[in-house]
């Protein structure tokens, strides 16, 4: 549902007005109260038509409003939720009393990335699953939205040009290596070079960011949220390579014995593509979500006037998963035109891993969700395009490992599906170059980077983090396990 | 980086560049290729086999025919200037040991990948025999380079104007059925000509490797766009290639995937015709 921003801003105005003009301090009944604040947010008609941010962020009155409904529990549930445990309540309590510095200055004591955090941490599973306002209403969805909080402060510290590089502290002599620059190596690198090491970052990429920069697309997270934290890393002193692929353009074991690194951290990502080996899956029209996605964000194929790099017209395009990368995928083909986009997953909804909030969007810019279904060939015609997907129906049978419960195929429900492109979103595993060409670096059966508890891997003096270690996960998770090893590297070099 | 040392037109569309790159100089090996990119904002990512390359002097030399966008625009580009992003090596290198006999087919602008392959089989103890072929004289490159490593060197042309008025696979089909056959082919050109060059030597099971030039976008295994169906399989190009057993390739859906975005290339690189004339007249 479309909601008007004029309207939305008034109501919050007035209850912002409201509570100010009382005289009696609000009793958690009257917190209880106050209306949850919804997302201003681009209408679902316009959006499609383009690729700026869907959420417009928070009003002034919507922040401290919505702060309001915090209860300031003691036991904080909040934070438990949290993999970088932000002292939650304080900063909320501080939007509140509309002291926004204060607020991202204690978000920015444990988060090195708010902006991008509140705009893509799944807190609907993370701080805001337990908040206790969310548990008394019975809604998850009713909880007091802290992401929202934190991306309203991030944005308003960097509109208000206050957001500056952490200082760094007199050269040592030293130097750290960190290779891919996703959010686990910008984090390495931001707290390394604090201490007054040298780092270099080495990206593959023409442009540092990981994942940010060539797979969540810009309408949900704005490209220059990801550069201000690159040129923030510049500012620190960080050296930034692109084009560099470590183990190709030189190999990891000559960073530390020929260039004289001290130590080296990998944080090369869950790159690379599952496809599911069935008839028909390299015909043209046929993608990974991960090329589908490379294509028009990092490529930039949405502007089509001046990208070199296209993605093919379509006229009804299905995409093949329920995570968030699917949801993307889709999102972007029903901005690149396509008629009608097709979601196809073998689950229910309810056991989609996307956000809720992704899954929502998706739905209002049309996405055709098809739930207990899968494709299991293609076909194509004398040019080698796709134009036929042959889909199986499935029903949900008893929980698998991961606690979901199984797909099974429902015998001779096969049927047809008019397609002329697909973009299978199943999943990545580990992008094995780092293995193969570091032998001393253990890895387990699917991939992942080995580390101990403080994040080092098998081999002196080289730490690993973020999707490598925990195979596709988060963002937030990637810079927890960078803060982790950044102090392990700290630490070593003394 | 990347500063472009030394420039020369090799026939009407083919340019051989060198470029300043010390780490991929360094590292490099026979059968090897970078990614190019000359606009980080809106520029395509085109692979291009490193032909040769000095690890002394650091720089890699990249020959190329001006066929669509960013080899027409790195066709007008002069000594001094830089190449915005290059990245390698990147891909397997080429497995080279003595055999016996290497038959090495080239391809127009496929004789470039090809020629340091056949100076390292030749310098492994090989006995060579290179076959060059293209549509007319003027698109025959690296000659001279090519006769001085052969035991034998056998040139075609599709109109006659140079050389044998053949395809390369009539002269490959002799040497098949000559006695002793070769130990190895190694076919590096157009599509058409490599699935035709797998197609001859196939009843005579003579062992073919190919060097496949698909569509890459980041190069370094992450998006599947390069990926082929080599025995039933699906590979990638750019970490598991570029060279693969011809014998098992799918060529016609290699060929399709490559021809995926004509429409759209076509139209890029009219446009890009376009500017380069315009940019020409105001000079
Ligand atoms: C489409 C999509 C949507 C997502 N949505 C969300 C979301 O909403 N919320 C959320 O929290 N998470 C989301 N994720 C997951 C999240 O982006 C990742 O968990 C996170 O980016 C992992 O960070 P990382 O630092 O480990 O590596 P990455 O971000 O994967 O970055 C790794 C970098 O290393 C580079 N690299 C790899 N190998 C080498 C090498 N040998 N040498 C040099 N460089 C190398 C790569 O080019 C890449 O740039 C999403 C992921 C995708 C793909
Ligand atoms: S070019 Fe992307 S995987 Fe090969």
């Amino acid at each position: 549902m479309d909601l008007d921003y004029d309207q939305i801003s008034k109501e919050a105005q007035e209850a912002l007005d409201a509570v100010l003009g009382r005289e009696e301090p609000l009793k958690p009944r009257d917190r209880m109260a106050i209306p949850a604040q919804p997302m201003p947010a681009q209408p679902s008609g316009v959006r499609v038509g383009n690729m700026d941010e869907v959420a417009l962020g928070y009003t002034e009155a919507q922040a401290r409003v919505e702060a309001m409904r915090c209860l300031q529990c003691k036991n904080a549930p909040c934070i438990d939720g949290c993999p970088v445990r932000i002292d939650i309540p304080a900063f909320v309590i501080a939007c509140a009393d509309g002291d926004f510095q204060k607020a991202i200055d204690i978000i920015k004591a444990n988060s090195l990335l708010p902006a991008i955090c509140g705009r893509v941490c799944p807190q609907e599973v993370q701080c805001q699953i337990d908040c206790t306002v969310g548990r008394a209403l019975k809604d998850v969805e009713k909880s007091v939205s802290i992401g929202r909080l934190e991306r309203y402060v991030a944005d308003l510290e960097r509109a208000q040009g206050k957001a500056h590089a952490p200082a760094v502290k007199a050269e040592t002599g030293k130097k750290v290596a960190v290779i891919g620059s996703g959010p686990a190596s910008i984090t390495v690198a931001a707290d390394v070079r604090r201490e007054g090491h040298a780092v270099t970052v080495f990206e593959a990429f023409h442009k540092p960011g990981g994942v940010m920069m060539y797979g969540i697309p810009e309408f949900r997270l704005p490209k220059d949220i990801v550069q201000g934290e690159i040129d923030t890393l510049r500012e620190m002193g960080v050296e930034i390579q692109t084009n560099f692929v470590v183990g190709r353009t030189r190999r990891l074991q000559d960073l530390l014995e020929k260039d004289g690194y001290d130590a080296v951290f990998v944080g090369t990502g869950a790159g690379l593509p599952k496809f599911m080996s069935i008839p028909g899956e390299n015909l043209v029209g046929v993608y990974s979500a991960n090329e589908y996605l490379t294509r028009v964000n990092l490529m930039r194929a949405f502007d089509k006037e001046n990208a070199d790099t296209p993605v093919l017209p379509s006229r009804r395009t299905a995409v093949l998963g329920g995570g968030n990368v699917a949801m993307d995928a889709a999102r972007c083909a029903v901005r690149m035109g396509a008629a009608e986009v097709h979601l196809v997953y073998r689950r229910t909804e309810k056991e989609m891993p996307a956000r809720i909030e992704e899954i929502a969007h998706a739905k209002e810019e049309g996405v055709i969700f098809h739930t207990l279904e899968n494709g299991i060939s293609f076909r194509g015609g004398d040019d080698g395009r796709v134009h036929t997907m042959e889909c199986l129906r499935y029903e949900l049978g008893e929980p698998d490992d991961s606690g979901r419960r199984r797909p099974v195929p429902i015998k001779g429900s096969e049927f047809l599906m008019d397609v002329d492109c697909v973009i299978v979103a199943i999943g990545n595993d580990s992008n094995p170059l780092i293995k193969q060409t570091t032998p001393a670096i253990e890895t387990n059966r699917w991939g992942n980077i080995l580390v101990d508890d403080t994040g080092k891997t098998t081999m002196d003096a080289v730490y690993a983090g973020g999707d490598i270690v925990l195979g596709a996960a988060t963002v937030i998770l990637a810079m927890g396990e960078g803060r982790r090893a950044a102090a392990s590297i700290n630490a070593l070099l003394g | 980086m990347n500063t472009i040392l030394a420039r020369e037109q090799l026939s009407e569309s083919v340019f051989k560049i060198r470029v300043e790159a010390p780490h991929i100089a360094s590292e490099r090996k026979p059968g090897q290729f970078v990614i190019v990119q000359l606009d980080t904002d809106f520029g395509e990512r085109i692979p291009l086999t490193i032909a040769d390359a000095n690890a002394d002097e650091g720089w890699i030399m990249l020959i190329f025919q001006a066929v669509g966008k960013t080899t027409h625009l790195l066709a007008e580009m002069e000594i001094g200037d830089t190449i915005a992003n290059l990245l390698g090596p990147l891909g397997q290198p080429t497995h080279i040991e003595k055999l016996g006999r290497v038959v090495c087919v080239g391809g127009g602008i496929g004789v470039a990948p090809l020629h340091p392959i056949a100076k390292g089989m030749k310098e492994a103890g090989n006995e060579v025999i290179t076959i060059i072929g293209a549509r007319s004289q003027d698109l025959i490159i690296l000659e001279d380079e090519m006769k001085a490593i052969a035991d034998a060197f056998i040139c075609c042309t599709d109109d006659g104007s140079y050389g044998r008025k053949a395809l390369v696979t009539e002269p490959l089909k002799e040497l098949c059925e000559a006695d002793p056959k070769p130990d190895l082919v190694v076919a590096i050109g157009p599509p058409i000509m490599m699935k035709f060059c797998a197609e001859t030597t196939r009843p005579y099971e003579v062992p073919t490797v190919v060097s496949l030039n698909t569509i890459m976008i980041d190069g370094t295994g992450m998006c599947g766009g390069c990926r082929v169906t080599v025995g039933g399989e699906t590979k990638f190009v750019c970490v598991d290639g570029p060279e693969f057993d011809g014998h098992a390739v799918d060529f016609d859906n290699m060929m399709q995937r490559l021809g995926a975005y004509k429409v759209q290339e076509d139209h890029d690189h009219e446009k890009c015709h376009l500017e380069i004339a315009a940019q020409k007249v105001e000079a």
